[in-house]
């Protein structure tokens, strides 16, 4: 089985909102579109998007980290949303665990959006149905682009990289491989969702240096010995220069 | 959550309703039981039309809370997974059924009280599903309670019994102290659960917090940004955007005047025979009721306002 998902770096994440404008841009003029905005540039804007960008503070002045927090849909594997739906316009696709709407079947009932705990479903107030991620389905499914495109608007717009996309049920895939290596993990998880999304904590990036490598223990005629060996000092630009 | 005035008047009307049916039947089985006294074919029939108004006036108002409500057939789709389906389909089964027993009653058929039994079935079904669609909820913790069908059962069988002693008052004055008492009964037992609920829901501690929110083990997190200036569906939907001074008036409100007033006023009117204090106490009731259910809502803290804290 399949499960597409995104993973998001927290350590990498700068919150600069390209995923925002990116994932806006293209599910307003894509196939889910338009994504309506009202009073765009009057008093009490409001606007509708799949993804958005939170900043947080974690601790006390000065010992402080602004961790950025891209959140969208999490597309769970027990979604809660999923099973509410009156009218079955709410969908977990099978093939690849995408979680999508129906626009056509939608009522607008909005029962899905409080049966959502992470809040990433909005009402589309204009056509009156309910909007959400889906990862980009009419990218990804899509054999008109170029395969290293088909992918998510916001992973192929972020800067950093810090948002992977892949299949979370294949153990080598990049995500389910980024979860692993780095302590992947959920949100919410007291509520037994089981988000395929997940985040990829902050953590202390080091540099580890050897000794051997500022000795430069890579150059064989210094390991072998059979060569006096030059003071380390010594300009060492290339096997001539050194000996 | 934000309470929705479409919700609002569903519940509570089809509460009354079904109250009302409640009370019907109950005559028509104590009269066979020679409990009570017989009453004409008329009395059930006018009852049967005032529950379906009820009914009707519920079902029109719930058609405001949708986004598509052309599309609203479809919502039969969904019943094996969806208590809202489930809704959708005993709701006009239960009213088919209250028409089709004022029917009865004005052809004269016999088996009307078959058909009564299966509307208290449906009627007892009806009441679940409603509840349910919010109990359901399980990260909505204010409602996820059995105390949530508890209340949804009793506070509709107690506006039902009293809006049926305000009809005994035209059609069977005989029934109107029987009435009155069980109204007093389910309006006492409504308040038992619903100070219950109360109590449950003062002590809760929330399950999801900031820290599990965005997966960061850290006493001290503060949001800084919600990520945009202006509104959207997620800063609307999920706030009521009341001060707690109102929403605790709400509450005192509907403590007073769904519970002590209406029965105060039934007892009164029994007791000093004016008519006039029964209708009132319906009046009364129902007004607290509509604050009730509004507090329902009001209460209920949705855990996705943890990412909605800070504009900027």
């Amino acid at each position: 089985m399949t499960q597409l998902a995104l993973v998001i770096d927290l350590n990498v994440c700068v919150g600069c909102h390209a995923c925002v404008t990116s994932c806006k841009e293209w599910n307003t003029s894509g196939l889910a579109g338009s994504l309506v905005d009202e009073r765009p540039y009057d008093r009490d804007p409001t606007g509708t998007f799949f993804n958005r960008v939170q900043t947080f503070e974690v601790g006390e002045f000065p010992n402080t980290q602004t961790v950025h927090f891209p959140k969208s849909c999490l597309h769970c594997e027990d979604p809660p949303c999923v099973p509410v739906c009156p009218t079955g316009a709410s969908f977990k696709r099978p093939e690849d665990g995408l979680v999508l709407v129906d626009y056509d079947k939608c009522i607008g009932c909005k029962y899905c959006a409080w049966a959502c705990p992470y809040g990433v479903r909005e009402l589309d107030e204009d056509r009156k149905v309910m909007g959400k991620c889906t990862l980009c389905v009419d990218r990804i499914d899509n054999e008109a682009l170029p395969e290293a495109e088909r992918k998510p608007a916001c992973v192929l717009a972020c800067p950093t990289n810090a948002r992977l996309f892949g299949d979370i049920h294949d153990t080598e895939s990049v995500v389910s491989r980024a979860i692993r290596e780095n302590g992947g993990y959920q949100l919410m998880p007291e509520w037994g969702t089981q988000p395929a999304n997940h985040y990829l904590p902050r953590r202390k990036t080091e540099l580890r240096i050897h000794r051997d490598e500022l000795d430069r223990a890579d150059n064989p005629l210094k390991i072998d010995g059979l060569l006096p060996k030059p003071p380390v000092k010594d300009p060492s630009l290339d096997d001539v220069t050194s000996w | 959550m934000r309470p929705a005035f479409s919700v609002i008047f569903l519940t509570t009307l089809i509460g009354v309703g079904q109250g009302l049916f409640l009370a019907l039947y109950a005559a028509e089985l104590g009269a066979r039981l020679s409990w009570l006294p017989r009453q004409t074919a008329n009395f059930y029939v006018a009852g049967s039309v005032i529950a379906l108004v009820f009914l009707a006036v519920g079902l029109f108002a719930s058609f405001f809370h949708l986004g598509r409500p052309e599309r609203a057939w479809r919502t039969a789709a969904m019943w094996r997974t969806s208590w809202l389906s489930r809704e959708v389909i005993v709701l006009p089964a239960f009213m088919a059924i209250v028409f089709a027993y004022g029917v009865f009653h004005f052809l004269g058929y016999r088996g009307t009280i078959a058909l009564g039994t299966l509307g208290v079935i449906v009627c007892v079904a009806l009441f679940v599903c409603t509840a349910m669609i919010y109990a359901c909820i399980r990260f909505l913790q204010e409602w996820a309670s059995p105390l949530t069908i508890a209340n949804f059962i009793l506070l509709g069988a107690a506006s039902g019994y009293t809006l049926a002693a305000a009809y005994a008052l035209v059609e069977a004055p005989v029934l109107i102290e029987v009435y009155a008492k069980w109204a007093i009964v389910f309006t006492l037992l409504a308040l038992c659960s619903r100070i219950a609920t109360l109590a449950r829901n003062a002590r809760i501690r929330p399950r999801s917090t900031l820290q599990t929110a965005i997966g960061v083990k850290h006493p001290r997190i503060e949001q800084k940004a919600q990520g945009f200036m202006g509104g959207s569906f997620n800063t609307r939907e999920f706030f009521h955007g009341r001060t707690p001074d109102v929403v605790r008036g709400v509450k005192w409100g509907f403590l007073v005047l769904a519970f002590p007033v209406p029965v105060a006023l039934l007892a009164a009117g029994v007791f000093w025979d004016v008519p006039m204090l029964i209708l009132t106490a319906f009046v009364i009731q129902y007004a607290g009721l509509l604050a009730e259910r509004w507090f329902f809502f009001a209460q209920a803290r949705h855990p996705q306002n943890l990412y909605y804290q800070a504009m900027s």
